[in-house]
């Protein structure tokens, strides 16, 4: 009988050891870990995401109120599009909402700034599946430094 | 002068002659009519002492070592702003280096120094010699199980200590430290490379488990057979164990990530 116990542990210690490799697996190839809680889908479209990357936050003044999802290219005219999976708990945005990809720090990494938009009467809520029409592009600090160099030649 | 030239030869030709006996042990019990089928229940009982019963001081080492990395990494990195680096560095750092240093160094103390002292005292005790008078093959049913076990588990081993590590990192600094755990897991995930670093640590590992054991089973059957020779076998396993991975590691770490 001791010898079975001997063997459990050992088949112990080799589940252990797989489990550890699938979570190293996991991180790698870039799944599990779907959040916390029910989200819904939102679609943004950008000219150019920078280096935004699935499973950047989504922040409203600093809250993380969800993820990215995934990130895209519209087959039809070759712009990306950004899904966001929003908590459930954060579903009263109205359509007149923006979006903007920001940068945290100078070297930071990047993530969305979600901008709540103002509501009247005939303005409805953000639902599932929807686009969010007004984005405001990643800064490309090249694009950035070239704009500057040209302003230059011109004085 | 002289005498000091036949000190040199003399130190030289016992390294070498050491070297052939390990070779031939290493021989005789790993590629010598290997029995796979009929030992495997031994391999499995080794593995239950060198394995399993190391896993506890793998779990709190890794878990450890993960926390003190992901607070010394936060120190530094909240200075830059760049705190959302802290998933990458406390998993490369686990994964390519400490994950199969530190667990080969520990495995060395912990079941290494275990191993010698156990087969040197069959030594002393004549255990050996009564198997070869029974013509059953000490370095077939004594060694072979005992580097097989180590060579299985030990790569295990360093897999544990590595994922352990990285939940110990997220344990200080997301729970603790307030890093967010998506740009801790999302950076992570966007800068480890299954290949280049989980697979190449894997490798390390794998080295390092060949050349601890090696030596452990070694020292072990090659000991005086005294008390005297069983504790500087025992000495020895552990000294040449953990200088021989420290070196390997440099090696292995220069033909696999340097230029």
């Amino acid at each position: 009988m001791a010898s079975r116990k001997i063997e459990l542990m050992v088949g112990l210690f080799v589940v252990i050891a797989f489990a550890a490799t699938m979570m190293l697996a996991m991180k790698v190839a870039n799944q599990g870990m779907s959040g916390n809680g029910d989200t819904y889908q939102l679609l943004a479209k950008f000219d150019n995401i920078g280096g935004l990357k699935p499973r950047s936050a989504v922040k409203v003044g600093g809250v993380t109120i969800g993820r990215v999802e995934k990130i895209f290219l519209d087959p039809d005219d070759y712009t990306p599009v950004v899904e966001l999976a929003i908590f459930k708990e954060y579903n009263e945005f109205p359509e007149t909402s923006s979006v903007s990809i920001l940068t945290s720090g100078l070297l930071g990494e990047q993530y969305i700034g979600f901008q709540p938009g103002f509501t009247f009467d005939g303005i409805e809520m953000l639902k599932e599946g929807d686009y969010i029409e007004d984005t405001k592009s990643a800064l490309v600090l090249e694009d950035l430094i070239g704009q500057f160099l040209f302003s230059r030649d011109n004085d | 002068m002289v005498s000091w030239l036949a000190d040199v030869g003399a130190g030289t030709l016992n390294k070498l002659r050491a070297i052939g006996r390990a070779t031939q042990i290493l021989w005789g019990a790993v590629v010598a009519k290997p029995q796979p089928i009929k030992h495997f229940p031994l391999v499995i009982k080794q593995m239950h002492v060198v394995g399993v019963k190391s896993l506890s001081i793998i779990v709190v080492s890794g878990l450890f070592i993960g926390m003190v990395m992901a607070l010394q990494g936060y120190t530094i990195l909240v200075d830059y702003g760049a705190e959302g680096s802290l998933g990458p560095m406390v998993a490369l750092s686990l994964l390519r280096e400490l994950g199969p240093v530190v667990t080969a160094l520990l495995f060395a103390g912990r079941a290494g120094s275990a191993l010698t002292a156990e087969i040197g005292l069959m030594k002393a005790t004549e255990q050996l010699s009564s198997l070869e008078m029974m013509a059953v093959d000490p370095l077939r049913r004594i060694i072979a199980p005992r580097l097989w076990a180590g060579l299985i588990s030990m790569p295990m081993l360093a897999i544990i200590f590595s994922a352990v590590g990285i939940i110990g990192g997220h344990l200080v600094g997301v729970d603790w430290l307030g890093v967010d755990a998506g740009s801790y897991w999302s950076i992570m995930q966007a800068t480890v490379e299954w290949e280049e670093d989980v697979v190449n640590g894997v490798i390390k590992s794998i080295v390092f488990a060949f050349v601890v054991t090696w030596i452990s089973v070694f020292k072990g059957y090659d000991a005086v057979p005294t008390s005297e020779g069983i504790s500087k076998a025992t000495t020895e396993t552990v000294v040449y164990s953990s200088l021989a991975v420290l070196g390997l590691d440099f090696v292995l770490t220069a033909l696999m990530f340097g230029i």
